[in-house]
This record gives structure tokens, C-alpha cells and sequence, in this order.
């Protein structure tokens, strides 16, 4: 074990910008990203959506 | 005979793929969450602490998977394009732009956490170094090949013009990972060579490739649902779209 207390784990030995900065943005990216991706995912499925629902409303109107 | 033999060729066709896909996806996420897991445990509680750049070269655990994903994803996408051009699949081409932003991100990644590495050993967030330099170039190709694509209405033609892209760019990945033997730079040499004995501790080797395995099956998940994404985009007026359960009415 390298970390005799929690402050000296965040504190990366003076590094703590450094590590985090890399650590935490490369975090970050891998949430959005798959948030992104599923935001287009659900207006494609939605769109599809209303589309069948209008063509079956077309059908029965038909 | 033949039927001992999997027809590939089958699951080139969108229609066959997307369910395929929908069902690998989680599978994937399980996968990167457990690398990610047991790469994460290493790099910060069993690596040592090093003896130059003492806590700071932990960077590496995230900086060197994410540099061979950036150039592993773009020879993937190369290779799609190349295939599409070459059989006029529609599968391919919406592979090969499926896994072009997740390139250009890990293409970033490399870049960012790099500069973060590079700004307390160095003294510079950023230097006109022939490593540093081929990688943007890098993250450029990805963006061309992304803004390419989004500029041309028909989407085969834009997957024809994009696997061109693509496949000319092919060149700068070896470019990027002999640099630091071509030049004198300030980047150190290849961290892991097949040909040399590993000269880092096992437990920071074994970090790394973890890390890089939960970046790998992270890279595979987004990917691909990026891929049925675009697949229902494309696709939005075949019948086997309107057959699937999500869409429905």
C-alpha cells in the first residue's frame, strides 16, 4: 500500500492537479460520451415512433 | 461442409447486425467496468511509486491506453472504410463512422493527459515534438474525416469520400508510433516492446494493460451503440426497422 491516509491519496505526493486533471477528465468524457450517444439513440427511436403511429392512424382513417 | 461454416456474410447486412449488436453491448460495458475496476486497484494501490517522477507518472496508466486506442480505433476504421469501398457494403460505412468520434476522444485524450504529464517533467504543456505533433495531426484526421461526412447529404457517397480519407491517413499511425525512434524527441521511447523485456515493474505493466483493456471494451460498447444508432438513421425507412419492438407504435 502506498497511502498512509486519504489526504495523501488526493495529494499524489505534490502531483494532485496533474493526476486528477488526467484522471478526471478522461472520467468525464467517458460519461458524456455514452449520454451523447444515448440522446441519439431516443430522437432516432422517437421519430420512428411517431412515425408508425402516424401511419397507423392513416390506415385507420384510410 | 457448409454448414459447419458460419456465413459471415450474414451478419453484413444492418438488418441482422442490429440485433446481434443490442445483445453483445452489455456484455461490454460489463467487461470495461471490471477491467476498469481491477486497472484502477493497480495504478493507484499496488504500483510503486517511481523513482524519478515519484506519484506523478501515474498519468501514464491512462495516457498510454488511450494513445493505442486512439491509433488501433483509427486502423479499425481504416479498415472498415477500406472494406466498404471495396465490397460497397452498407455495413462498413456506418461502422467506419461510428467509430470515428470515439477515436477522435481517445485521439484528445492522448493530447490532454499528455500536456497534463508533460507540464511538471517537462516544464511545458506542449511542445512541437515529432510524438506530440503526429498525434494531433491524428486527432485532425479524425475530425476531417467526422466533418467530411457530415458535409455530404448522400450517405454513400459520404462513406466513399470518407474511406478515402481514411485510408490516405492510414499513414500517419505508423508514423506516430516509430516517431520517437525517426526523431529525436522529447517523448520517451515505447513504453511496451514486444522485442525488448519489459523494463518497468510487472505490477505497472499489468495496470496498464488493464487500463487499456476497460478503454478497449469501453471503445467496442459506444461504438456499437453509436452504431445501431446511425444503422436506425439510415435505415429508417426499411421494413425491418419498422418490424423491431422499440419502434412500434
Amino acid at each position: 500500500m502506498n497511502w498512509n491516509s486519504p489526504a495523501e491519496f488526493f495529494a499524489m505526493g505534490g502531483y494532485a492537479l496533474y493526476v486528477w486533471g488526467s484522471f478526471g477528465v478522461c472520467a468525464l468524457a467517458m460519461v458524456l460520451e455514452p449520454w451523447l450517444v444515448r440522446q441519439r439513440r431516443n430522437t432516432i427511436v422517437q421519430s420512428l415512433r411517431r412515425q408508425a403511429r402516424a401511419e397507423k392512424l392513416d390506415k385507420e382513417h384510410a | 461442409m457448409s454448414n459447419r461454416l458460419i456465413n459471415w456474410f450474414k451478419y453484413a447486412s444492418p438488418a441482422s447486425f442490429y440485433p446481434v449488436a443490442g445483445k453483445m453491448i452489455p456484455w461490454f460495458w460489463l467487461l470495461a467496468a471490471m477491467f476498469g475496476a481491477a486497472g484502477l486497484w493497480l495504478s493507484f494501490f499496488v504500483a510503486p511509486t517511481d523513482a524519478v517522477q515519484g506519484e506523478g507518472y501515474r498519468i501514464i496508466f491512462v495516457h498510454v491506453p488511450a494513445s493505442w486506442m486512439s491509433m488501433f480505433i483509427y486502423l479499425v476504421m481504416a479498415g472498415w472504410a477500406g472494406i466498404g469501398l471495396a465490397l460497397n457494403a452498407r455495413l462498413s460505412g456506418m461502422m467506419a463512422q461510428a467509430l470515428a468520434p470515439t477515436g477522435a476522444l481517445m485521439a484528445f485524450l492522448s493530447l490532454w493527459t499528455g500536456a497534463f504529464w508533460g507540464k511538471p517533467m517537462w516544464g511545458a504543456w506542449w511542445v512541437w515534438d515529432a510524438r506530440l505533433t503526429s498525434e494531433l495531426i491524428l486527432f485532425f484526421l479524425y475530425l476531417g474525416f467526422m466533418a467530411l461526412q457530415a458535409a455530404i447529404d448522400d450517405p454513400r457517397r459520404a462513406d466513399k469520400a470518407g474511406a478515402i480519407l481514411a485510408l490516405v491517413g492510414v499513414v500517419n499511425v505508423p508514423i506516430i508510433y516509430f516517431s520517437v525512434k525517426w526523431w529525436n524527441t522529447l517523448h520517451q521511447g515505447a513504453s511496451v516492446s514486444i522485442t525488448k523485456a519489459p523494463s518497468m515493474a510487472m505490477t505497472m505493466l499489468w495496470g496498464m494493460l488493464l487500463m487499456a483493456l476497460c478503454l478497449w471494451m469501453y471503445s467496442i460498447a459506444v461504438a456499437l451503440t453509436r452504431a445501431r444508432a446511425i444503422m436506425l438513421e439510415r435505415e429508417a425507412h426499411a421494413d425491418w426497422v419498422k418490424t423491431l419492438a422499440e419502434v412500434r407504435a
